[in-house]
């Protein structure tokens, strides 16, 4: 009896105390746009715990204020290929008119989307598309035009080393699409006779995890002694390896540079490297705004949701305060152009 | 039904009437049934993992050995496949990984929480290293893609699983092998004494629980129509609490079928009524969490389960 | 064993061998050894503590949140407030199992995934980022003594300190002969009138204010923490470096120079799976590898030892 009382109380108070009423179920006080009721939008990125889905969050939000639309995170505790499929079910059966959502696989969701489209919901991918699988999805929305972050890396590594010496790859999963279209647009890039002298010598993977990044990248190091340049396109690889190159000293200036030293760039959130760009371990590096793609997602999102527009090759949309955006092939939207953060104006971004 | 299986059948109305009131959208017969679906497969584990636990055992590595099962079962089999051929590669293979951790633990005497860690990760590493981060294509059985029973909106996999378990039941319950079982886990060396095959009985139980995740596969993989390494991490923690929740005593020695059964619909309604009511991923699974200790605390403070020896896992 | 592996890694590499290998092998040794060294008298009491790597990741976050709305904050006192916070979860872990009797290995899968979903609540979706960090922090894993070629950085040395507190904890004190006789016959070292309860609430409380200070040291060495990383199967490598120290799975003895061993093998083995550019999808697997290997080494021994004694 005691048994019951103390598993029955537990959950009664877990479950009272884990849970206001839901955001669905509020009463809905404002109808804009003439529809009946508000936008609902949830948001399910790759995994909970991560900045760079905050600040989708938020572009989400700001979006959602404009459209009157509410909007609701929720984020599997493990970024693996299951983990997304209850939350999406759930969030359906709550309510929902609009998923976002960022595709830790790109082929394990199709039954679940199918679903929740034949229940009337839109879905736009943000960050990560379901490649291959583009039918099961209305649009979606990327960072930057993928054929060009390739040769913005490689450019950026150019106006650095003086397009001259061995560098190397620091990427996250083997598997991730983006990661890998954007190491081949390097490769593609690097057969340019400008860039003759570059010389890729490694790609390692150090899985977006710092503890694995760092060792990749130590190795490099050993592995690479005339090593002069690392790209890293993703933040937690190249808040690692400035992290390593400051630890070594062998950042340009450093006190083991041995000459010109290692220069390091790539594509990361500017928060985690704000120290190195002040102290020098890191010139400069890139990236797309991420609360931009949740604005676009948003609004795209509630425009194909009302049928204001439809995702064909050539289609055109407006954002209020971003202009005119344009479909490309498969329903896919890009946000823009990369901001490139360096000690002038890495003190104004926040993420 | 024994007292003790009323527990979670009434901590299961609970957590409906809780749920309901949350939120309106929870009680829905046809998503009910439909989000049932996603917890067959923990359903399986918690069925093999009741022997296991009865027999004074624990079995970390289920869910590493379902995905195991099913990278080898899609890399060996054609896209199109006989049923009965891939549901019987699924159990065999399944079998043969639980024989594994049945052997260290009979003959290597490695306590069965380490050695199933072990294989946790050696089991989903050989997954890992094979696949590599792709996904594989699931088989396609042909004749056996209705997905529901009848024009009824009771979806097939509920449906197998609760015959399995009610099977299982019988076996655990009602035979000299489940009286076996329950024996070795109440005292292994009186048992020894009593001329009872302990070995044996210890390497069955997770040869059983091998086979059950063997099985949990072919639902896992049909359900997803593809395979990768990382798929139902976390599995066991949902199949271990199911049991202990049950009424299982976690020292082993004695337990209850229909009490994991009512358990795992438990924490399927009590995830469902969560998720529905928009909690928070995160806050779910520390719940789960708890509840798994809540339940096992509740049970020693309530001297359900007999003394033992504070050390032994 | 850690020099067969070195031999054949310069074997297939000679780069291996170079003093920036060194290098990344110290940085990489504290967090698992004051990790490992939490573990071994668990494991010596037949017990088991698969909770440690969240409190690593929960700590290593609370400790860089406390340290970011307080940037003034001497770093003693991160240390201290981190050893503070791994202490009162192990607390936790100590109650049900020493008190309530909850078996280890159900507790601490309970807690592990408790203390995860905590860290989640308390990151709140942020994650701690370098110039959140104290750089006298981050400092003790860019700095340490000069050994030729090699530094022997502070986070290491900070290491040792526990090291040498249970070395001489096991081997001089009443307490350390309770824990080895616990952990070899408990219902004999309770007729011999030991309080076996409080010898098990102290080793599960040592172990999380251990994961505490791993969970500092982490922060230290890489001034950047994710609730969803920091940590994760952390646990598996400390119980990896125990077991492969020689600490028995049948409880009862162990030496803290075994797990020194253990953690230095593991250490290598990871540093040079990425030096010769092993595949990132095999680690995992080499983990379990080692693991089994060791179980079944101190099997084999076992029964060697078993039939010995038969044969006498």
């Amino acid at each position: 009896m005691l048994r019951t009382l103390i598993v029955a109380g537990a959950i009664v108070g877990i479950l009272a105390a884990g849970c206001g009423p839901a955001p669905a179920d509020k009463p809905t006080s404002e109808t804009p746009g003439g529809a009946g009721s508000k936008l609902r939008i949830v948001f399910v990125p790759k995994s909970a715990g991560n900045p760079y889905f905050a600040e989708v969050s938020k572009g989400l939000e700001k979006a959602a204020k404009e459209l009157g639309a509410t909007v609701e995170t929720q984020a599997p505790t493990t970024a693996d290929a299951t983990s997304q499929v209850t939350t999406i079910k759930d969030a359906v059966q709550r309510g929902c008119d609009l998923l976002v959502i960022s595709a830790n696989a790109p082929d394990t969701l199709n039954d679940v989307l199918d679903e929740a489209r034949k229940k009337g919901v839109t879905v736009v991918t943000v960050d990560s598309d379901i490649t291959g699988n583009e039918t099961h999805r209305d649009a979606s929305v990327l960072p930057v035009d993928q054929e060009k972050v390739g040769p913005a890396l490689v450019e950026s590594l150019a106006s650095l080393t003086g397009s001259e010496g061995e560098f190397a790859i620091l990427s996250a999963a083997t598997d991730a699409p983006n990661q890998n279209k954007w190491i081949a647009g390097m490769k593609e890039t690097l057969k340019n006779p400008k860039y003759s002298k570059l010389k890729l010598v490694d790609t390692v993977y150090g899985d977006d995890e710092m503890q694995k990044s760092t060792t990749e990248m130590e190795a490099l190091l050993t592995k690479y002694p005339n090593l002069r340049a690392v790209v890293s396109p993703t933040s937690v690889g190249m808040g690692a390896a400035a992290q390593v190159l400051e630890t070594s000293g062998r950042y340009p200036g450093g006190p083991k540079a041995n000459g010109t030293g290692i220069v390091l760039t790539g594509l990361a959130t500017p928060n985690q490297l704000k120290k190195a760009v002040e102290k020098g371990v890191v010139t400069k590096f890139h990236l797309w705004s991420p609360a931009e793609m949740g604005e676009i997602a948003a609004h795209l999102g509630s425009m194909l949701h009302s049928k204001k527009v439809t995702a064909d090759v050539g289609k055109t949309f407006d954002v209020p305060g971003m202009g005119t955006k344009t479909f490309v092939d498969k329903g896919v939207v890009y946000v823009g152009p990369l901001t490139t953060f360096d000690k002038s104006n890495i003190a104004n971004f926040d993420f | 039904m024994s007292r003790r299986d009323l527990v979670p059948v009434g901590l299961l109305a609970i957590v409906l009437f809780v749920g309901s009131r949350l939120s309106a959208r929870f009680l829905d017969a046809p998503y009910l049934l439909d989000t049932l679906n996603l917890y067959v497969e923990a359903g399986l584990l918690a069925t093999g993992m009741t022997f296991v636990i009865v027999c004074g055992e624990i079995d970390l590595s289920v869910a590493s050995t379902t995905v195991l099962v099913a990278c080898v079962v899609s890399k060996f089999l054609g896209p199109e496949t006989n049923p009965v051929v891939l549901v019987a590669m699924s159990v065999a293979i399944g079998s043969l990984l639980g024989l594994v951790n049945g052997a260290l633990v009979t003959i290597g005497r490695v306590p069965s929480f380490l050695a199933t860690l072990a294989t946790m990760a050696t089991y989903r590493g050989v997954a890992q290293a094979w696949l590599g981060p792709f996904s594989a294509k699931w088989p396609v059985m042909k004749g056996l893609d209705r997905a529901h029973l009848g024009n009824s909106p009771v979806p097939w996999p509920p449906v197998i699983w609760l015959l399995v378990a009610g099977a299982a039941g019988l076996v655990l319950h009602r035979t000299v092998f489940g009286r076996q079982v329950a024996a070795v886990g109440t005292n292994a060396i009186a048992s020894r004494f009593s001329g009872l095959p302990v070995e044996r009985t210890q390497l069955a139980v997770f040869a059983l629980s091998g086979a059950m995740a063997g099985l949990a596969a072919v639902f896992l993989g049909s359900r997803l129509g593809v395979v990768r390494h990382d798929l139902g991490r976390g599995l066991e923690l949902d199949a271990i609490t199911a049991v202990v929740v049950g009424g299982t005593s976690i020292l082993g020695g004695q337990g209850s079928m229909a009490g994991t059964v009512a358990a795992l619909l438990l924490v399927a309604a009590a995830k469902t009524a969560m998720g529905v009511a928009g909690v928070k991923p995160e806050v779910q699974v520390t719940v789960v969490g708890v509840l798994l200790v809540l339940a096992v605390l509740a049970g020693n403070m309530a001297g359900l389960a007999r003394r033992k020896a504070p050390t032994q896992a | 064993m850690t020099v067969l592996v070195v031999v054949a890694a310069t074997a297939r590499d000679p780069r291996f061998l170079s003093p920036q290998t060194l290098d990344s092998v110290l940085l990489w040794l504290p967090v698992l050894l004051v990790v490992a060294l939490g573990q071994m008298p668990v494991i010596v009491t037949k017990g088991i503590d698969i909770s440690v790597g969240s409190t690593v990741g929960l700590v290593a976050f609370s400790v860089g949140l406390i340290g970011k709305v307080n940037p003034s904050l001497p770093v003693p006192v991160l240390f201290a407030s981190g050893l503070a916070l791994g202490a009162l979860l192990g607390s936790l872990n100590a109650v049900l199992v020493a008190i309530a009797k909850v078996p280890p290995v159900v507790t601490t899968i309970g807690t592990l995934t408790a203390f995860r979903g905590m860290a989640f609540l308390v990151a709140q979706g942020k994650q701690i980022d370098t110039n959140n960090v104290a750089t006298a922090l981050t400092d003790l894993g860019r700095n340490g003594v000069h050994l030729g070629p090699i530094t022997v950085n502070w986070l290491l040395w900070l290491a040792f300190i526990p090291g040498a507190l249970l070395a001489w904890v096991l081997a001089r004190s009443a307490i350390g002969r309770t824990v080895y006789a616990v952990g070899g016959n408990p219902v004999a070292a309770a007729l011999r009138g030991m309080d076996v309860k409080r010898i098990l609430f102290s080793v599960y409380i040592w172990s999380g204010a251990c994961a505490g200070l791993a969970g500092v040291l982490y922060l230290g060495r890489y001034g950047f923490v994710s609730a969803a990383s920091a940590g994760v199967n952390l646990e598996l490598n400390a119980i990896a470096a125990v077991v492969v120290g020689g600490v028995p799975v049948s409880g009862g003895s162990g030496s803290v120079l075994g797990v020194l061993a253990g953690c230095v093998l593991l250490a290598v083995v990871n540093v040079g799976l990425s030096v010769l550019g092993i595949a990132a999808d095999w680690q995992l697997l080499a983990y379990g590898a080692v693991v089994m290997a060791a179980l079944l080494v101190d099997a084999v021994g076992r029964r060697a030892k078993e039939s010995s004694v038969v044969a006498a």
